[in-house]
Order: structure tokens, then C-alpha cells, then sequence
């Protein structure tokens, strides 16, 4: 194992990490909702009500604006380097949908909210999608 | 207008924190998946950091009867489903697929919307067709899915 010593930000990622993690956790103190965006972005394409949108909608929009005040208060871009070109790009969205549709969560309900919970389903979720998505990159990169 | 305004700022919260943490960067995303490559560990960080803020703060947040702003009878809505069964490891195992491939997962995907439009959009279109597909596959178009965590 090489560590890329040149990319690596431990503090960066630290420091936004428990930004995530204090964002679940206000949204569980004010409005009793588990921070899964697989799961917020399902209901609003799938209601179950009118009551139901609103929260989603205003919660996607402070998602939509949080990047733009890290980079006014930073200074400087964040950097955006894609690394899935032409049909890979649509088929990892649709497969990332489809999967956490019927996984019942992504990387934050499952990953930051579902481990902070010390959720079993949580816990198996988590090891399998790193599992594939490790497989996935060395399968990528490695041996194509 | 308060409940709007705590939510706008939480998902800004949640936002900010993807971005200053390299999540939205899909070349870090799989620089963090390629353990057998030149191994960029900093996601573990934003995991841990995540995490743990999450399990200190969330024993102390469910001790209250009620959420801040929970209407009358509302109550904290945590998953109640405990079971491990095949939809939970085969969904997960094609979503660490997708993840893999672009190196984004749902919230990063939207987060970064309007920073990297181009692909953005294509993206997040697939994403909530996929999403719609799977809530089809897994409980029938007519019943009323049971809310992912």
C-alpha cells in the first residue's frame, strides 16, 4: 500500500466530517429526521404528501448554497475532478439511485447516521457498499 | 418560517461540510477507494469526524420526548426495520458499484450541482430515475414505501 502523501487533507476532512456529522444531528434535534439523502431525494420524487415536500425542498436548497460559503470563506475553488466519461457517467447515476433505493440508504443514512446509531442493518450496508465500490475502483483501474 | 430557516442552514451545514472535506471531488472519492493504488486516506476522516460528532450528540438529542420543532404527537422518525436480508446487501452492492464507477454518492452528487453543472445534471437525472425504479422494484408502484434511512 502507497499512501498519496500529496492529496491527503486529514484536517480538512476532519473538519468537514464533523460538519456532516453536526448536520445530522441538528436535523434529528429539530425535526426528528434521519440526514439520508437517498432517502430525502426519494420522497420527493415519489410524495407521500404535500406535508412531506417542503422540508426536503428547503433542506436540498441549503445543500445546493453550504459549497458556496466554504468557497467564499476559503478563498479559493473547490476542486470538481470527474473521473467517469461518456455512458459511465448516467449508468453509475442510475445504479446509485437503483441501489440505494432498494438498499434503503446511501453513505449518509446508512454511513454517518446509521453507524452513529450503531445500527446493524447500518453496519452491513456499509461494509458491503465499500466492498463493491473498492472492487469497483481496482477493477477500474487495475485490471481494464 | 423558522422551521424553513433551520433547514436551509442545516443542509447548508451538511453542504459546507462536503465540500471542505473533499467528498465533492469524485478524483478523491476514488483516490480513497483505490487501496490497492496510490492510497489517498482522507474519507476515513470525514467518516470518523461524522460519525462520532453523530454518536455523541445523538444519545443526547433522543432523550427529548419530541423533536424542536415537531408538530403535535410527531416524534423522532428513526428506521425501525432491523432486518438483514437480501434487498439490504444486493441494493448496497450496486450502489458501492455506482459510487465506484463515479466517484459520487447521492449527496455530494447534489451538493456539487451547481459547481459542475455538465456532468451534475446527467447524473442526478439517472440518480432519481434509479431511485423511482428501485422504490418500484421493492415495494410495487401503488404501496407507500417505507422512508430510507
Amino acid at each position: 500500500m502507497v499512501i498519496d502523501l500529496q492529496n491527503f487533507t486529514p484536517y480538512a476532512s476532519l473538519i468537514g466530517g464533523v460538519m456532516i456529522g453536526l448536520a445530522a444531528l441538528l436535523l434529528m434535534l429539530t425535526h426528528g429526521r434521519v440526514m439520508g439523502v437517498s432517502g430525502i431525494l426519494g420522497g420527493l420524487v415519489m410524495p407521500s404528501g404535500k406535508g412531506d415536500m417542503v422540508w426536503r425542498v428547503m433542506f436540498i436548497i441549503g445543500m445546493l448554497a453550504g459549497p458556496f460559503v466554504v468557497i467564499h470563506l476559503l478563498g479559493r475553488p473547490v476542486e470538481i475532478t470527474p473521473v467517469a466519461y461518456g455512458t459511465s457517467l448516467p449508468v453509475a447515476g442510475f445504479i446509485v439511485g437503483l441501489g440505494t433505493a432498494i438498499g434503503s440508504g446511501c453513505t449518509s443514512g446508512h454511513g454517518i447516521c446509521g453507524l452513529a446509531r450503531l445500527s446493524p442493518r447500518s453496519m452491513v450496508a456499509v461494509g458491503t457498499f465499500m466492498a463493491t465500490g473498492l472492487a469497483t475502483v481496482f477493477l477500474v483501474r487495475h485490471v481494464l | 418560517m423558522m422551521r424553513h430557516i433551520s433547514l436551509i442552514l442545516i443542509g447548508a451545514l451538511f453542504g459546507g461540510g462536503l465540500a471542505l472535506s473533499g467528498m465533492l471531488n469524485p478524483a478523491k472519492v476514488a483516490g480513497f477507494l483505490d487501496l490497492f493504488g496510490v492510497w489517498d486516506p482522507s474519507l476515513a476522516f470525514v467518516m470518523g469526524g461524522g460519525v462520532v460528532a453523530n454518536f455523541i450528540g445523538h444519545r443526547i438529542v433522543t432523550r427529548r420526548a419530541a423533536p424542536v420543532f415537531a408538530s403535535e404527537g410527531e416524534g423522532f422518525r428513526l428506521p425501525t426495520s432491523s432486518a438483514i436480508d437480501s434487498k439490504l446487501v444486493i441494493g448496497s452492492a450496486l450502489f458501492g458499484i455506482g459510487w465506484g464507477l463515479a466517484g459520487l454518492c447521492p449527496g455530494p452528487a447534489i451538493s456539487s450541482l451547481f459547481l459542475a453543472p455538465a456532468d451534475g445534471v446527467l447524473f442526478v437525472m439517472m440518480l432519481l430515475t434509479g431511485l423511482v425504479v428501485g422504490r418500484m422494484l421493492t415495494s410495487g408502484p401503488t404501496a407507500r414505501p417505507a422512508s430510507p434511512a
